[in-house]
């Protein structure tokens, strides 16, 4: 007898669970386990997952890095905004990106299959880095630097989209990343 | 006792048996009001948002894009469903428990600031100088009112919590019921205690913000602001899946007399849900700088996906509650009897069961999968993500409060439905828009359409990046999901209001409305295989299979990316 | 009825029923595992040369 929303049995606790829930709790907590290990396990098995290594900045210090790495690597202007420099920096180095409104800076030259050092941060406020079509996203934050080991897997033309919203002009904030045979 | 009854005087509703206390009627009757009243401003702005988004239309500029997608997320998503849980915690520990309501006049309190601060903050919206969305992370800098008007409203929400609490202390004492608590008023405690967490974490954060508005302090760092936002963003959406996890639960029983499978079971969920729900805050930190790979594996799996195992189990347990009763009512033939013979055409049924499936198999799905650590990185801040939580909260919570409404309006304010025809299809629009809004945009998301992106295909931009037409498709086709939606949600608002104003007057002498509890009928053998309720178990598996293919398909398209770690 | 011990009640059941301990885990979990946890690795991150 009873409903929901009535005050159950008195011994509820001890009544017995019917089958067609101890199968599904024991299937369900089965996945839920193999799910906890294999994101453990990618970590290991997989090749795609977030670096930790992280640090506090200052957006004027991370200006000042970014500026003196693009000047450093700069190759030429870009074709399609001669106002931006593209950077073609050694493979294995340090690269810097920085988010601001309503840009991210400068364009990168990378070369297929080399691994770089890729820092990324903001200048002013939370961005959102999103690498295209590869549809990579990464979270941007004024006074924290993200370092993450890339190692573009196809040469083409990529697109930096601002996925976060960072001000009126937000959809206009764009970056390029090209990566060379 | 008698001085209590002299105090604030009950009626006995003659649909529902239910021994009501005036004070807290007028209570859930205001916020109930209220809560409709803002869906349709939520609503208005959403529509704005969907004729924005679909490339064709492109409605608005950047500027009143922004003001609206911003409006939108805070009324649609915290305003109306928060008003209107206000509404179930006060009914449910009154009414269930045959108890006055503790401390009537703070429960006012509650109405009144909640109400003052959603107009302050919408007068910000409003006014366009915070246009910075629900989440408003620093620095990105809104007018201080915008901050205040959330406060207000966050405490006016949390006084609300405590009369709840009271309650449920005075109905102990004064022994208004024998023994442990139903398992709605349960549920709806659950709620509650998270609703606390996320309350006083919003305090923690907003506070701080508001301050630096007005100049008082210098800066808020920030990535501690959107650890500890998030703590309450998030938080606030399970408050939202336990209120309408307790509202199935309680739909089954109204609607077909049925009785928890096992309340040792649905209980012990809940528990599940007190100690890991909340940690799913860190959803959207995954892709963040400097959080070790412990703390986001420990959170985002809810401590080893134990959350997600206790709503897998309510999402057996409140179908398979259903097909026991129905089977016990003598629909006991081949696997999908009980399901074929469910009033489809009854909009609380209906709302209920599109809740139960879009919140499992859309939101519950991408849910999980978005979770995953390494997946969140070709999800983060992508539409994917609104495409996730309409199903969850427009499709799952806004669905099963409709079907809930439906079925309390003849109850509270004691007025006939109006225009039936009308609120059986109902559901359907909203539900069924929901459907394709979601999963179209979950598909524009995994492609890489970004959220909260005025213009998709960076018109008049140097470096332009074109999302290719399949995105163009999927978010028009999403988008007219959206607008489909928005037409259902006009209805429930119009066959709400039209009942409450004209609706024929319910009589005194009206027969009892709850469907009669099914273990007392004389089918004793029921089921198949061994099992009472073997439909359930299959459409359980259905759910499973996707999941499980949808996970590895997942990781398949991860493992194609550029290495990086 | 009331000679009915309270000890009847399996264990589990008086967890569940005993909402103020309800109220305590539904704090304390998610404010050390998700909270101050998540707070101090923010805090701790190095400064950058």
């Amino acid at each position: 007898m009873g409903y929901s929303f009535t005050v159950p049995d008195k011994n509820w606790a001890r009544e017995p669970i019917e089958r067609t829930e101890i199968l599904w709790i024991v299937i369900a907590g089965s996945w839920c386990l193999f799910m906890f290990c294999w994101m453990i396990a990618w970590h290991w098995i997989g090749n795609q997952n977030m670096n930790t290594e992280a640090y506090k900045t200052f957006p004027d210090v991370y200006a000042k890095k970014t500026e003196d790495f693009t000047k450093q690597y700069t190759v030429r202007q870009d074709a399609s905004d001669p106002s931006l420099p593209v950077v073609a920096p050694p493979p294995g180095s340090d690269v810097y990106i920085a988010g601001s409104i309503f840009q991210w800076r400068p364009v990168l030259e990378l070369q297929k299959g080399k691994s770089y050092r890729l820092h990324i941060s903001s200048l002013d406020y939370v961005h959102g880095f999103s690498l295209q079509p590869e549809n990579i996203n990464f979270q941007a934050y004024p006074g924290y630097e993200q370092v993450i080991t890339v190692t573009p897997n196809k040469a083409g033309t990529y697109g930096i989209v601002c996925n976060d919203y960072c001000g009126l002009g937000h959809h206009t904030m764009l970056g390029r990343i090209y990566v060379k045979e | 006792m008698a001085i209590t009854t002299a105090q604030s005087p009950f009626r006995t509703d003659p649909l529902t048996g239910l021994r009501i206390d005036l004070a807290a009627q007028a209570l859930v009757k205001t916020n109930a009001v209220l809560a409709v009243v803002f869906l349709l401003v939520g609503g208005l702005a959403g529509l704005l948002v969907a004729l924005t988004r679909w490339p064709a239309v492109h409605l608005l500029p950047a500027d009143l894009f922004y003001m609206a997608l911003t409006a939108h997320g805070l009324v649609a998503l915290v305003v109306w469903i928060v008003f209107f849980e206000m509404a179930v915690i006060y009914f449910c520990a009154t009414s269930l428990l045959s108890c006055r309501l503790a401390a009537p006049k703070w429960a006012w309190a509650q109405v009144v600031l909640m109400t003052i601060g959603t107009a302050i903050t919408t007068v910000a919206v409003l006014q366009g100088e915070s246009s910075v969305m629900f989440s408003a992370y620093v620095p990105l800098a809104a007018a201080p009112h915008f901050y205040l008007g959330i406060i207000l409203f966050a405490v006016g929400a949390l006084i609300g919590c405590f009369v709840f609490w009271g309650t449920l202390v005075i109905a102990k004492e004064e022994k208004t019921y024998e023994g442990s608590l139903p398992l709605t008023v349960y549920g709806c405690m659950i709620a509650v205690v998270i609703a606390v967490f996320t309350l006083a974490t919003g305090a923690i954060i907003l506070i701080p913000a508001f301050l630096w508005s007005l100049g008082l302090i210098k800066s808020v760092d920030p990535m501690m602001y959107r650890v500890i936002f998030w703590g309450f963003g998030h938080s606030s959406q399970q408050i939202n899946v336990v209120a309408h996890i307790t509202i199935w639960y309680t739909v089954a029983g109204l609607a077909f007399g049925a009785k928890p499978m096992s309340e040792k079971v649905s209980r012990t969920a809940f528990l599940l849900y007190i100690c890991f729900l909340q940690l799913g805050s860190t959803h959207h930190l995954l892709s963040d700088p400097g959080l070790s790979a412990s703390w986001k594996i420990v959170n985002t799996s809810y401590m080893m996906y134990l959350a997600v195992l206790a709503s897998l189990i309510h999402g057996l347990t409140v179908p398979g509650s259903i097909e026991v009763a129905q089977r016990r009512n003598g629909l006991n033939n081949g696997l999908f009897e009980w399901l074929r013979k469910c009033p489809w055409g009854n909009p609380v049924f209906s709302s209920t069961i599109l809740s139960i499936i879009i919140f499992g198999f859309i939101g519950g799905i991408s849910g999980v999968v978005m979770s995953v650590e390494q997946i969140n990185m070709i999800i983060h801040n992508t539409i994917y993500v609104p495409g996730h939580f309409h199903a969850t909260v427009a499709g799952g919570t806004t669905l099963a409060f409709m079907g809930l409404t439906y079925y309390l309006i003849p109850v509270l304010f004691q007025r006939q439905l109006i225009m039936k025809p009308l609120a059986a299809i109902q559901p359907w629009l909203f539900g069924g828009g929901m459907t394709v809004f979601g999963v179209a945009l979950m598909g524009a998301g995994t492609l890489g359409v970004p959220r909260r992106h005025q213009d998709m295909t960076f018109a008049g931009q140097a470096l332009s990046y074109d999302y290719g037409g399949m995105n163009q498709l999927l978010m028009a086709v999403g988008e007219i999901g959206g607008v489909v939606s928005v037409v259902g949600g006009a209805i429930f608002i119009l066959v709400v209001v039209g009942s409450i104003l004209m609706g024929e007057p319910v009589p005194a002498n009206a027969k009892c409305i709850v469907a009669p509890p099914a273990d007392a009928g004389g089918h004793k053998k029921i089921g198949m295989g061994g099992l009472e309720a073997p439909g359930t178990f299959v459409l359980a598996l259905t759910l499973f299979v996707c999941l499980v293919l949808y996970y590895f398909v997942n990781f398949k398209y991860l493992a194609t990316l550029w290495p990086m770690n | 009825m009331s000679n009915e011990p309270i000890e009847q009640q399996t264990v589990l059941q008086r967890v569940l029923d005993d909402i103020n301990f309800i109220m305590m885990l539904g704090l304390v979990i998610p404010t050390v595992l998700y909270t101050l946890w998540g707070v101090m690795e923010v805090a701790s991150l190095p400064l950058a040369r």
